[in-house]
């Protein structure tokens, strides 16, 4: 290192500052320039950096944002991600029928990933991409009403063409048609409906069956056997219901009421935990007598186990349904629209349908699912009847505001 | 073999080996060693925190975006709101801390010193629970400690579950969806990380000093006080640490095991990211508990007076 040493200093106090800058406790070494160059460096660049910082609007503005050149007719290809066990499986467990004979009839290659097991991670897998308007790899994703609304309000998903989806717009069921996040289905269509009932296991309940919100909160019997769901809006949704409330159109006061419902009986400790998915594991083996759950989850749960009940509540119940979706810059939006419009022929739903075994939204499925399996087209879980349909509610969609709220309360309620 | 005396090596006395001038290009090698580890912990330590620093000063919405308004009172807000979260990260991860030790020193001090030919397959069978994941390990504990299990059954016959309910650890006749389980939990999960820090400073002890500490009259129990113990701080301090911080972090298991009432400071960050959209206390809460455990960490090293790990 050269150092500058001014010339007019006699040799003895040269000599003294060369040992001062090399040796000793104040010796500029490389270590010790680097340290201060270091810490400087990161005092100025951290503040700096701190500031500069910031997370950009997330909204993107309207569809010339969202649509994206269309590649679908040079590349006959499609990424689907869809929620594990959401697909129809061969019996040797090797290959997906419908997915195949779709692949056979058009030539679209199909890339199915089940990389979606939760709406909250998954929105937060694919957020960094969409808000920065890039492509997320995927041309065709399948979340829950309200991620689907949310991806819409923020101008995330793309708009679909009618005219390429003639099947899907003849027979989506009626239920299905409007919701009030996105009226007239522009943007979405159902691939199942959920029905958010009540299931119990009746050799834990000693036989007894439990039939309300109110039962499980309040059934001195059940005491720290009871589950509902971490979804803010099954719990919440069932509670209003119970409470003579409408969760397609209520106030925060309501909201707020059923959340202090929720907390005496998490207070009294009635409610023994929130659950995902994983209610199904504990209620099989009697852990939990009674929990909230997801009709298709408990027509499999019942196939393994026969003391499995479910049951839908006089106040009624909620519905909801799992949306595909083409997310914002996707290259292949008509094979996507080709896939969904395929989806919504009768025979392939019902196909679906039997193996799956959720609420089927598509109209004339009755008939082709009889073919199949005669118990499953008069499974109410599956194609509800009138009476049972009139029963049901979806729950409404909440602002971005309202959201955050009650997100909010619903984690303090949960413990997190 | 026929043992030959070795010829007598001739006195290759150099006049003091060669003075070389380092070379610039030679002096550079160890920080050109260092670039990528650095390079590293910039891309994946510096900036994320920066970033996450950042975040916990800002305010806004998803929709409006967030921008650095430095409201230092996120920080205030998000400790005011869940204190009783971080309070229960510290209790239920020291306390798997402790059990851990109380478990794990036991096995160590078998694997060094009394498992002789065994010894290496003692070792496999700590590590081998980590050739399962991580969920797996801890969906299993909802089998084993099911409310009509044998476990439970057991406890209930010997009335251990009256006692610990009367503690508040277990709720009446169930262990799941409990304080219990989820220490449990926390303990089985994080036990090998106890075990193979203690076992290597055990292993390194000369095994003479046990027989010098009982030439000089000791009896086991002073040899092992004032012997052996002494010996394994390091593996001591460097286990706790090892368990203590991922533990005091952990989420997986107060959410599977846990209830309401049991959720550690985890499951907060978790919600708040993903759930309720609000960053910043998301990024004040994750300041907050790294300030904790640093300092919690800082106060135990200083107390226990090791400076080497290990």
């Amino acid at each position: 290192m050269e150092q500058y040493e001014p010339e007019h200093l006699s040799p003895a106090r040269l000599a003294a500052m060369r040992r001062s800058l090399t040796t000793g406790r104040g010796a500029l070494t490389r270590r010790s320039m680097l340290r201060a160059s270091g810490m400087g460096a990161l005092a100025l660049g951290g503040l700096g950096a701190l500031s500069a910082c910031g997370i950009p609007p997330a909204k993107r503005e309207g569809d010339a944002a969202a649509a994206f050149d269309d590649h679908s007719a040079r590349e006959k290809r499609l990424s689907f991600s869809n929620w594990t066990e959401y697909m129809d499986v061969s019996e040797d467990e090797k290959g997906r029928p419908t997915l195949e004979a779709f692949t056979e009839r058009t030539g679209i290659e199909v890339r199915y990933t089940e990389d979606i097991n939760d709406n909250v991670e998954f929105f937060g897998k694919i957020k960094p991409q969409l808000a920065a308007g890039q492509n997320t790899g995927r041309d065709l994703i399948c979340v829950t009403d309200w991620l689907a609304a949310r991806m819409i309000r923020l101008g995330w998903a793309q708009k679909l063409d009618p005219a390429n989806l003639p099947h899907a717009f003849a027979n989506l069921s009626s239920q299905f048609r409007t919701p009030d996040w996105d009226p007239g289905r522009a943007y979405s269509y159902p691939w199942t409906g959920i029905s958010t009932v009540i299931a119990y296991n009746s050799k834990a309940t000693g036989g007894r069956k439990v039939d309300s919100v109110t039962q499980l909160l309040d059934d001195p019997g059940l005491k720290g056997r009871v589950a509902f769901l971490s979804e803010m809006r099954d719990s919440v949704g069932m509670t209003l219901l119970d409470m003579g409330k409408t969760p397609e159109s209520f106030g925060d006061a309501d909201f707020d009421a059923a959340i202090g419902r929720l907390q005496k009986g998490v207070d009294k400790k009635q409610i023994r935990r929130f659950t995902g998915n994983d209610y199904t594991a504990d209620l099989s083996k009697g852990d939990l007598a009674a929990c909230l759950g997801w009709a298709g989850d408990i027509i499999q749960l019942q196939a393994d186990n026969p003391d499995i009940k479910f049951a839908i509540p006089a106040a009624g119940y909620l519905t909801s349904s799992d949306n595909l979706l083409v997310p914002a810059k996707a290259r292949h939006k008509t094979n996507a629209e080709k896939l969904i419009d395929y989806y919504y022929e009768p025979p392939v739903a019902a196909q679906l349908a039997a193996y799956i075994n959720y609420v089927c939204p598509v109209d004339g499925v009755r008939e082709e699912l009889a073919r199949i399996d005669e118990s499953m087209a008069d499974n109410t879980l599956i194609l509800p009847d009138k009476e049972m349909a009139a029963k049901s509610h979806p729950f409404r969609s909440l602002s971005s505001k309202e959201e955050t709220a009650y997100e909010e309360k619903f984690a303090r309620l949960i413990g997190a | 073999m026929t043992l030959t005396e070795a010829p007598p090596t001739p006195a290759a006395e150099p006049a003091g080996p060669p003075v070389r001038k380092p070379s610039a290009r030679r002096r550079l090698v160890p920080y050109w060693l260092l670039l990528p580890g650095i390079l590293w912990l910039i891309v994946f330590f510096a900036v994320p925190l920066v970033y996450q620093a950042s975040t916990s000063v800002q305010t806004g919405s998803l929709e409006q975006g967030f921008e650095v308004t430095w409201h230092f009172r996120t920080y205030w807000d998000a400790l005011r709101d869940y204190y009783p979260q971080f309070v229960r990260s510290l209790l239920y991860a020291g306390s798997a801390t402790v059990l851990c030790l109380v478990l794990g020193y036991p096995l160590a001090y078998l694997i060094a010193f009394k498992a002789g030919r065994w010894r290496n397959l003692v070792l496999v069978l700590v590590i081998a629970p980590f050739f399962t994941s991580f969920l797996i390990r801890t969906l299993a504990w909802k089998t084993i400690l099911a409310d009509g299990g044998a476990v439970v059954d057991l406890m209930n016959t010997l009335h251990v579950l009256d006692v610990t309910s009367w503690l508040g650890w277990t709720e009446s006749n169930r262990v799941l969806a409990t304080p219990m389980a989820v220490v449990c939990g926390l303990t089985y999960n994080f036990l090998p990380f106890m075990i193979l820090p203690l076992y290597t400073s055990l292993e390194r002890i000369d095994g003479r000093l046990h027989e010098a500490a009982g030439d000089l009259y000791a009896t086991p129990a002073t040899t092992f006080r004032k012997v052996t113990f002494p010996l394994s701080m390091p593996g001591v301090v460097s286990g706790t640490l090892l368990t203590f911080i991922p533990a005091s972090g952990d989420y997986v298991n107060a959410e599977l095991l846990g209830s309401t009432d049991t959720k550690m400071v985890g499951s907060v960050i978790q919600s708040q990211f993903l759930r309720v959209l609000d960053y910043p206390t998301a990024a004040a809460l994750s300041f907050i508990l790294m300030a904790i455990v640093l300092l919690t960490v800082t106060f135990y090293i200083r107390r226990s007076g090791t400076e080497d790990l290990v």
